[in-house]
């Protein structure tokens, strides 16, 4: 079977859910290709080539930036492949399931284990549980969920060849990315995450978990609730519907762990979770809880840290 | 002036915590509490609001379903909504792809010129119907809407990405699928439940709406069994902040 990866990319490099999407292509697969479509600088070129486990890279460079393009530049190469993967980043999420339906066929979403070729297991109801799906159609598309999957290594030399692209018929028009202005981690890729939840009661509180963070040089995090309220931009959402993030230390303040937040950070590798309701389900899946009000502990906690840090 | 449709699912209440069947083939969801997928309540918001600033002329909502899917339509009508169209299947598990198919026969059919969609239903979570929808119609589309502003040519719509908030303009006629973020959905009140009760219901089988279309319905995927999520397994408390410092400093993590 012949897969092709669609890989995410910025300026500066290709993005690790790029990378995770290539080892659950190599479950599934024996020859992976990875299409960059955009505009592919040569650093973009030369880490995609050597990413270890493909064996063709294929440049589409051009300013397309919206899903009809880059729908249209997979659908050209439709006959020669019989996969079709990409991260479950809202990158892949917006593209996929356009392609899929012009290829008639039913994608699979943000899977998080590969059973065998025609078998995958995805989340459903807000993580709450696990279905397991057969998929005997002729060709599949899939999105896959980055934090599921080890991320490919690089020390490959896949082959580049440059393609042919032709503009969409009609296509919605980028205008303008805001991107937040911020010198922090993306919380997808970051390694150490501070969230808070509503139990923060403001957005002026939020600076509590700023502080926190910028101390570990951390990504912020927050729960649907706190996103909700205004707190924060919906962008710091971890949870079913908003991001899922497993970084090596997940800090959960004033969050009370309802199934749709622990969707998204309980495959982080070590949980700490402050909270003043003892009872909270939150503590059921953190390694370290701490009983008390946040508005104590966190500015304590951050001083230390501080402190540590200076005295190192 | 905008003839919106907008795509609602039944589906369980979010405040309900589903349970797999003991034999593990799917989720038990008799009797349990139901509502409109919470995403596709602010699609139906926002083209409320559309007609009440006067961008749209008409609000039609669509439910591909069961019998039952009648109740959530009525509760949209209840919002603001002026008709409503039920397409029932006998399907007891529907897919994106063939949901899809039937929204497209429903808007060939209306002619609409904006279809509103949630971005995901909270049940299956697949998040794909927007955009396959947009892929069949061969219209553009707008992913993730937190705010929209659309006249007769085109909606100018910022959609929630990972790396911040973009801005894309879509011509009409498009398909946009809205977050979290875009509003907050009214109550529909007790004088407007009551009128809710008059407006148009439309009841039809999908092959009524353009044969083969009941095909396209059977599920493609095989679901093979549900199971509950596995466990973390609960660590220990901890008794003061010095303790959780050297805690992490022990694991590696700090």
């Amino acid at each position: 079977m012949k897969t092709l990866v669609l890989a995410e990319f910025d300026t500066h490099s290709i993005k690790p859910a790029t990378l995770s999407t290539i080892t659950a292509a190599q479950q599934l697969s024996s020859s992976i290709d990875v299409v960059l479509v955009g505009e592919c600088a040569d650093n973009i070129v030369e880490q995609a080539k050597q990413i270890v486990g493909i064996d063709r890279v294929l440049v589409a460079n051009s300013d397309f930036k919206t899903a009809e393009p880059v729908c249209e530049v997979m659908l050209n190469m439709r006959d020669e492949y019989s996969c079709f993967m990409a991260p479950a980043t809202t990158y892949g999420k917006n593209i996929m399931p356009r392609l899929a339906a012009r290829l008639d066929v039913m994608q699979l979403s943000d899977i998080i284990k590969v059973v065998d070729e025609q078998t995958f297991v995805r989340p459903i109801y807000a993580g709450n549980i696990m279905a397991t799906y057969r998929c005997q159609q002729p060709q599949k598309v899939i999105t896959v969920r980055p934090t599921a999957f080890a991320a490919a290594t690089a020390g490959g030399n896949a082959s580049v060849e440059m393609m042919d692209i032709a503009e969409a018929a009609v296509s919605s028009k980028f205008v303008k990315l805001e991107a937040p202005d911020s010198a922090r981690p993306e919380l997808g890729d970051a390694e150490v995450v501070v969230s808070g939840g509503r139990a923060l009661q403001s957005k002026e509180n939020f600076k509590l978990i700023e502080e926190l963070a910028d101390t570990l040089n951390a990504a912020i995090g927050a729960t649907r609730a706190a996103v909700d309220a205004g707190y924060v931009p919906n962008d710091y959402q971890v949870g079913q519907t908003g991001k899922v993030v497993a970084p090596k230390l997940y800090i959960a303040v004033g969050i009370s762990g309802a199934i749709q937040h622990l969707a998204g950070m309980k495959d982080s590798q070590v949980i700490v979770a402050i909270n003043k309701d003892a009872d909270a389900p939150i503590f059921q899946v953190s390694d370290y809880g701490l009983v008390g009000d946040l508005f104590e502990i966190v500015p304590e906690l951050t001083k230390k840290l501080q402190q540590r840090r200076a005295a190192a | 002036m905008m003839k919106v449709l907008v795509a609602v699912k039944r589906v369980v209440d979010y405040t309900v915590k589903v349970h797999t069947k003991p034999d593990g083939s799917d989720v038990d969801i008799a009797n349990v509490k139901m509502s409109m997928n919470p995403f596709d309540e602010i699609a139906v918001e926002q083209a409320i609001q559309m007609k009440e600033s006067g961008a749209a002329s008409e609000i039609i909502l669509v439910s591909v379903g069961d019998k039952k899917s009648a109740e959530t339509l009525r509760h949209g009508l209840a919002l603001g909504a002026d008709r409503a169209i039920l397409v029932n299947t006998s399907a007891n598990r529907t897919e994106s792809l063939g949901v899809a198919k039937v929204l497209k026969a429903v808007a060939d059919r209306e002619g609409t010129e904006l279809i509103l969609l949630g971005k995901q239903a909270i049940d299956d979570d697949c998040n794909q119907t927007a955009q396959m929808l947009a892929g069949l119609l061969n219209w553009p589309q707008a992913t993730f809407a937190s705010d929209i502003n659309a006249d007769g040519q085109s909606a100018t719509v910022v959609r929630e990405i990972d790396g911040g908030l973009e801005t894309v303009v879509c011509p009409m006629p498009c398909v946009v699928s809205v977050d979290l973020r875009l509003n907050e959905p009214r109550y529909a009140t007790l004088p407007n439940i009551m009128k809710s009760k008059q407006k148009p219901l439309e009841e039809l089988e999908a092959d009524q709406l353009k044969p083969g279309l009941e095909g396209d319905l059977a599920p493609r995927l095989e679901l093979l069994k549900v199971a509950p999520p596995s466990q973390r397994q609960a660590g220990e408390m901890v008794e003061s902040i010095d303790e959780l410092v050297s805690k992490l400093v022990t694991a590696k993590v700090i």
